[in-house]
């Protein structure tokens, strides 16, 4: 039987008597294609210079010659050295100790250099005086081989000779007018030979102001701690002795007083003995601290500052007056003030608040507490500036009476809130020189550019902490024509020395006391005195509180004070007064409160130009190549503002003007942030440069300096919504595991301690013959086990608990692996490349024990209700969709991920070409050679670790990041493959790195010891939550960590039986 | 003269030619100045220039910084002129010794005649011999077929005579002819050809990038033939990071130096092998060493003007590809030869091995591990042989044939 269908392909054949229809019937085209006008046109077809043959001849003959070119093998010419240094053996790595000092990071690091290059940095593990290299610090090694840097000193735009800039510079120096000023404005140099050289100068030139400037000031803290105990520094804490941590709007995991305190945190987040630390975070953005906190509460700035005056209030039981709290939160810091109390001196507060008052107070509490992990000895020095000195400068040079400003590591023009006003006094100074890498803002603002070296390029020293001093040393000749500023320093004072011999004299005649000078260069470090325990060998600190400043509003009665807290003394604390001062001022108002951070990607901004840190996705928000303004849910739908995830993947907001005492930032693009306290709102300083300092690429963000008015963090804002939609960078569009606790595995420090195992760290079971087995037992295993008992097999375990989120391991992948950078809209298609990603997640409900309460509740799919709308319901379309959206103030867990290394590896089985094969060392290799880029691995892998190479991202204009420059590429490893367009590649678990520890230990006919295994992102590790190793090494700390009871693989149930251990997170939290 | 004899007389130059090699010839040339003075006729020269007798020489042999400080003229003179380098002590040698080696520096020149160039010393005869040979061979041959032509026409000519029919051959197809219409044949013939041309041409593909045999040309004509073969200086002299690192190493200039700072300039013989059997003079690439190093010979000090060499790399691996030389050469033990080939006999280096991966797992599957003497391999020596059965095992039982052992 025939069917009657017509099949009609348009709705003009359902017109009858179209003209078109019959035409198509017909022929193929409407109308007749003309060729004839062409072809017949017999005059342009001859007098056309090339004929058919010809072009036949040239296609004919470019193939040939192209397939020639091909066959020829180019000369590669090797040109040995003259003399060959004796410490460089080409192919083997050198180290070298040496410090950053920036003005913002400060840290010992080794730099490891491969023939003459410096190409990463790690940790030195013997200094420990300022925690470890932060990602920052890890990334700065790009900076060194910016194609923008400065490459001789210059007058305005025109490069001049060091002899000119030297002749012209000092006699101007000598030749300023009477009464006026010379200034230099400079980083927090902590650094003795500097400021004795600065000193010189001021007894050869007179008339010499020192003006110490952070572009993100501690200002208050250094105010309350100098009036405390007479020097400018900030009181240092050891969080490893703190076993009950309050934090008040500190981000102390972050970049809270310089830093470098999260390794010690790690250690007591890990539960030993049954015991773990314990912290609360009361803070308004949601930041690492509050991250990683056991308990965290949002609260707008001025509500923080009532809550600790309460706190001190509850915690010293002197009274601070003033209002009250809300009965809510009245509870909840009482039960810190108790636990505080009962911690004893195990606990410690700190806050972050900028106010001078709240940092007393917290001097105060801890002082009264007699904290192990409060050392107000150790003064950590890495910031000095005061707010008042540089608006004093900024006065004076608009008054005229500055005649010379000197600058060095600082950027005025960008970080300044007021930088026209900078400018105005800038232009009326005789003579401005900065010392920069770049023609940042800045410089290019300046009569002459002292063209400054890299800190890898320079000599130096760095007394970061009391007694803690930091060498620098050069690990390559300067790559241009640069001067440091203590060698112009020298020629200025007239002194021939060189900085090198300088810094020598200093340090044998003021500070090493007889110890080597070549030992301490060695090290890195040389330190003078042990680290004070407090409690037993502070003085009696005369405060000095005649110098209080006039806006320091205590007026304390107390003359002296004993930081011991001896009997009696305690109740005499100036803080009293500081906590009834801080309550008062707390008043809080209707306004939104902005609260200004920096991120752990960029920081103060001066590496915007650094294209790891750009593409760095921020812990916390996931995002990008962007800054933000970060506000809570409730205010979004209150003002209209939107988040939404589009059709491409990426992630699309609003936009809003930011206002701030009548200067207004435009434009700032809106991120809707979990955990914001309502109210208030958070913006990260770092971006919106426009100098040509930076690529174009590098240029993104928007610049907050504006609104960092009187160098205070906390401002009143409005905000107000404008048009447009925001195209934002974001790797993490899913924000909540929907009650997926298999993915993370986390219980409470109760349950952990009294349960066992299989409650909280339950194997999952699969059915086999109707009798429930686990997925390890080989019984229900598809795959035959291969013998890996012989040699080494590697693990890597990740402790969930000690891990802060802080991204270090995710650089120190990027140096090491020469991952490359694909750029913001790239990223946007989430073709990141980084290997090791972390995830972050946020509980749906207030635990995510909750969550999973709540996914198992489920009742049938509830399609029904879902189709009318109804979100409420238990069925699992309404339960999965509201899991969704994360909690207003979510339980955050941090999870970094890399290649697993399955032993039973799904991407193995689908290889059409077998470029992805395993080890018996339990690597999964991956040969890139060999790789035809089917994708079909990246599918079948269940944790999506595997990363494309879309495009070719070196040497490609399209890409113009550090791999597309000769001095970019200077940083690859010369050991890792850069890899081409359309392969696959990923984590290879430092496979490089192994293999040379093998060999070392082959040549010297060893074994391996433990410890010697290491992956990049395990050394980098500062917080001892990544730790690699050889589990056949049975006495090895990953033997014993792949054995203990929180272990677990993730997805377990997918039976791929990954060589990446993970350890479930304890929360400290008497809540299930 | 008197001296000149009395030296030659009491001294034994056989035995001071001995001594003048173990102490004198790493600073001293009998013609030519080095880091000291020339000595042909030392004694005599400063007998007759100076007035100074054996008795100063013997104190200046024996103990030469004693003897400046004692204020002699000469022996300041001496010291200033040659950058203040006071000449090694000899206090062990005794007056004898002395005078055997100043009877050996006292032998007059020997009178070389370098061979004119363009003769070459090969025997002419032998190549002559050898075209009489073919030319006779030639002139036979010739000659037979000439007799046989002859012999042709003669038969015929007596067929024509005596009017004998000479019979002939019926013309059959032509053999291409019935080769074509044989479709059977053409069909096994043309598989044949596909078959090898297929061959030859994967393997015209698979030669793609191996330059097995690639012999650049230097910018210094350095000879390994001498170096390593005639000297015999062990590879790791020169090319020291084999031993520590993926990269043996071209040696930096420093190295040459601490030779051809006292070889200016080869042995006669060497010279006129180099001149005739390879084009080249070894004497001027040595001067070209000087050049890029910076060593002034005349005054015997580096004048700082360096010019790098630019050598051209032979052993090029792909970048994906890791190699390590310490791995093979100092775990493994592997003779440097093994994959370079005999170097002792390149006059001009040239890559021996193809550098393909299946060679390299070759040798892999065939290499015994040198498990010996190494704690590192004791343990896992055990298991693994007592898994496999087997004593000895291979870098591939090891492990070696994993695709990440080498690409990463």
């Amino acid at each position: 039987m025939s069917s009657n269908k017509k099949y009609w392909k348009s709705v003009e054949e359902l017109n009858e008597n179209s003209s078109i229809v019959e035409a198509l019937q017909q022929n193929e085209f409407v109308e007749a294609i003309p060729t004839d006008e062409f072809l017949g046109d017999k005059e342009s077809l001859e007098s056309s210079s090339t004929s058919r043959r010809d072009f036949l001849k040239y296609v004919g003959f470019s193939t040939a010659a192209a397939s020639l070119a091909a066959c020829e093998g180019p000369v590669i010419k090797s040109i040995p050295y003259v003399v060959q240094p004796t410490e460089i053996i080409p192919g083997v790595a050198n180290y070298y100790a040496t410090t950053i000092a920036n003005g913002y990071d400060f840290a010992s690091v080794l730099v490891k250099t491969r023939e003459g290059r410096p190409i990463k940095i790690e940790n030195n593990t013997d200094a420990g005086t300022n925690g470890v290299a932060n990602a920052r610090v890890n990334a700065s090694v790009l900076g060194l081989y910016d194609s923008l840097r400065v490459k001789s000193p210059m007058k305005g735009e025109t490069a001049i000779s060091w002899d000119t800039f030297m002749s012209e510079t000092t006699s101007k120096l000598n030749g300023l007018s009477d009464g006026k000023e010379i200034v230099f404005l400079t980083q927090s140099l902590p650094s003795p030979s500097t400021n004795k050289l600065i000193a010189e100068f001021k007894s050869k030139y007179g008339r010499v102001r020192h003006v110490a400037y952070d572009a993100v000031s501690e200002s208050a803290t250094l105010d309350a701690y100098e009036a405390r105990y007479g020097t400018r520094g900030m009181a240092n804490y050891d969080f490893s002795k703190a076993m009950t941590i309050v934090s008040v709007g500190a981000d102390f995991l972050g970049d809270w007083q310089g830093g470098g305190f999260d390794s010690d945190y790690s250690k007591k987040r890990i539960p030993t003995n049954g015991k773990m630390s314990r912290h609360i975070q009361f803070e308004s953005n949601m930041s690492l601290s509050g991250a990683n906190a056991d308990k965290r509460v949002p609260l707008k700035p001025s509500e923080q500052k009532l809550a600790l005056a309460k706190l001190y209030s509850y915690v010293t039981g002197n009274s601070v007056g003033s209002e009250n709290l809300s009965e809510g939160l009245d509870a909840v810091v009482k039960a810190a003030a108790k636990e505080l109390k009962k911690a004893g001196s195990n606990a410690v507060v700190v806050t972050g608040i900028p106010d001078v008052n709240a940092q007393t107070v917290v001097l105060d509490i801890n002082a009264y507490l007699n904290s192990k992990a409060f050392d107000p000895e150790t003064t950590i020095k890495t910031r000095q500036g005061s707010d008042k000195a540089v608006m004093q400068l900024v006065a004076d040079m608009k008054a005229g009476k500055v005649g010379a400003i000197i600058m060095n590591g600082v950027n005025p023009m960008y970080t300044f809130p007021n930088a026209s006003g900078f400018a105005e006094g800038l232009a009326k100074t005789d003579l401005s020189i900065a010392f920069s890498m770049k023609q940042d803002e800045t410089s290019t603002n300046c009569q002459y550019i002292a063209a400054a070296p890299h800190y890898l390029e320079s000599w130096g020293d760095i007394e970061m902490k009391a007694g803690h001093y930091s060498m620098m040393q050069p690990t390559i000749r300067p790559l241009f024509d640069t001067k440091q500023f203590q060698d112009v320093l020298l020629a200025w004072n007239g002194n021939g020395v060189s900085y090198r011999d300088y810094l020598k004299s200093v340090w044998t005649a003021d500070i090493l006391n007889g110890a080597s000078f070549n030992k301490a260069v060695q090290d890195g470090v040389f330190v003078t005195r042990s680290k004070g325990n407090n409690g037993s060998g502070v003085s009696t600190i005369e405060s000095s509180v005649t110098q209080l400043k006039d806006e320091f509003v205590t007026k304390t009665t107390a003359t002296s004070i004993n930081a011991d807290g001896g009997s009696g003394s305690v109740a005499a604390l100036s803080g009293g007064n500081a906590a009834r001062a801080l309550a008062t001022s707390a008043k809080g108002s209707a306004a939104m409160e902005l609260t200004l951070y920096t991120k752990t990607g960029l920081g103060d901004g001066q590496q915007a130009n650094n294209p790891w840190l750009q593409e760095f996705p921020d812990p916390i928000t996931r995002t990008s190549w962007d800054n933000y303004i970060t506000v809570s849910k409730a205010d979004a739908e209150a003002n209209e503002l939107i988040n939404k995830n589009v059709a491409t993947g990426g992630l699309n907001g609003s936009y809003v003007d930011v206002t701030v005492n009548g200067v207004t930032v435009p434009n700032v693009p809106v991120l809707i942030q979990p955990g914001q306290a309502k109210g208030s709102v958070g913006i990260a300083f770092g971006y919106g440069r426009t100098s040509n300092a930076l690529k174009d690429e590098m240029k993104t963000g928007v610049n907050v300096y504006p609104l960092y008015q009187n160098f205070n963090s906390v401002q009143e804002v409005s905000i107000e919504k404008v048009s447009g939609e925001h195209e934002f960078a974001c790797v993490q569009l899913h924000n909540t595991l929907m009650g997926r606790g298999d993915i993370i595995k986390e219980t409470t420090l109760e349950i952990f301690n009294t349960k066992s195992k299989r409650v909280w760290n339950k194997i999952p079971e699969v059915s086999l013959n109707h009798i429930e087995t686990p997925v390890t037992s080989p019984d229900v295993d598809l795959w035959d086990e291969f013998d890996r008992s012989i040699g080494h097999h590697f693990n890597l375990s990740i402790d969930l608990n000690a891990c802060t989120g802080c991204g270090a391991c995710v650089i120190a992948c990027h140096a090491e692996n020469n991952v490359p950078v694909v750029g913001k809209t790239e990223m946007r298609r989430s073709r990141d490349m980084h290997w090791l990603r972390i995830d972050r997640y946020y509980s749906h409900q207030d635990t995510f024990t909750e969550d999973i309460t709540e996914k198992d509740d489920t009742d049938g799919l509830g399609l029904g209700n879902y189709l009318v709308g109804d979100r409420e319901g238990d069925g699992s379309l309404s339960t999965f969709s509201r899991l969704e959206d994360p909690n207003d103030n979510p339980q955050v867990v941090f999870q970094p991920v890399m290649c697993q290394h399955c032993n039973h590896a799904p991407c193995e089985t689908v290889c059409p070409v077998a470029a992805t094969v395993h080890s018996r060392q339990g690597q999964n290799h991956m040969a890139y050679n060999r790789c035809v880029g089917t994708r079909y691995c990246a599918n079948n892998c269940p944790y999506k670790v595997r990363r494309f190479n879309w495009f070719l991202y070196n040497k490609n204009d399209e890409f113009d990041y550090y791999m597309n420059d000769d001095l970019g590429r200077m940083v690859l490893n010369p050991d890792v493959t850069v890899r081409s367009r359309g392969v696959m590649e990923k984590c290879s678990m430092c496979i490089q790195k192994t293999q040379k520890t093998i060999l070392d230990a082959k040549r010297e006919g060893r074994l391996v010891k433990d410890g010697e295994f290491q992956t990049a992102c395990s050394s980098a590790c500062g917080s001892g939550a990544m730790v690699f190793g050889d589990i056949n090494d049975k006495d090895s700390k990953i033997a014993a960590l792949k054995e203990d009871d929180r272990m677990y693989h993730l997805l377990e149930y997918v039976g791929t039986k990954p060589n990446v251990i993970y350890h479930t997170k304890v929360r400290n939290t008497s809540k299930a | 003269m008197f001296s000149t004899s009395l030296a030659a007389q009491d001294g034994d130059p056989v035995n001071g030619k001995k001594l003048y090699g173990v102490n004198c010839a790493s600073c001293h040339k009998l013609d030519k100045r080095m880091t000291g003075p020339a000595l042909r006729n030392v004694e005599a020269r400063l007998y007759e220039d100076e007035g100074l007798d054996r008795a100063w020489l013997n104190a200046w042999i024996k103990n030469s910084a004693g003897l400046i400080k004692s204020g002699d003229a000469y022996a300041n003179k001496i010291y200033n002129e040659y950058n203040k380098v006071a000449m090694t002590a000899f206090p062990l040698l005794s007056d004898q010794e002395i005078s055997d080696i100043l009877s050996y520096t006292a032998a007059p020149k020997p009178v070389t005649t370098p061979p004119p160039p363009g003769v070459t010393n090969v025997n002419p005869g032998d190549q002559t011999s050898n075209e009489l040979i073919l030319g006779a061979l030639a002139l036979l041959f010739a000659l037979l077929a000439g007799a046989l032509v002859l012999v042709n026409k003669t038969l015929k000519r007596f067929a024509d005579a005596k009017d004998i029919e000479v019979a002939i051959k019926e013309k059959g197809t032509p053999i291409w002819k019935a080769f074509v219409q044989n479709q059977f044949l053409v069909l096994v013939t043309s598989i044949i050809f596909l078959l090898a041309s297929a061959y030859f041409v994967y393997g015209l593909f698979m030669q793609v990038g191996v330059d097995q045999g690639y012999e650049p040309v230097q910018p210094i004509h350095y000879s390994h033939r001498i170096h390593a073969g005639e000297n015999a200086i062990d590879c790791k002299y020169c090319h020291s990071s084999a031993r520590v690192s993926k990269h043996s190493g071209i040696p930096s200039l420093n190295i040459c130096m601490n030779c051809h700072k006292s070889i200016g300039a080869v042995a006669d013989a060497t010279q006129a092998e180099g001149i005739n059997e390879y084009g080249v003079d070894y004497n001027s690439e040595i001067q070209k060493l000087y050049k890029a190093v910076g060593w002034d010979e005349d005054t015997q000090q580096y004048t700082g003007e360096t010019s790098p060499v630019k050598w051209i790399r032979i052993h090029n691996l792909p970048d994906f590809a890791y190699f390590n030389h310490s791995q093979h050469v100092s775990v493994a033990g592997v003779e440097c030869q093994t994959c370079h080939g005999p170097v002792e006999e390149m006059e001009i280096m040239y890559q021996h091995a193809p550098l393909t991966m299946g060679w390299c797992i070759n040798c892999h599957r065939e290499t015994n591990v040198k498990v010996e003497d190494n704690a590192y391999y004791t343990k896992i020596h055990e298991e693994l042989s007592k898994k496999y059965g087997v004593d000895q095992l291979t870098a591939a039982q090891m492990g070696g044939l994993e695709c990440g052992k080498c690409h990463y």
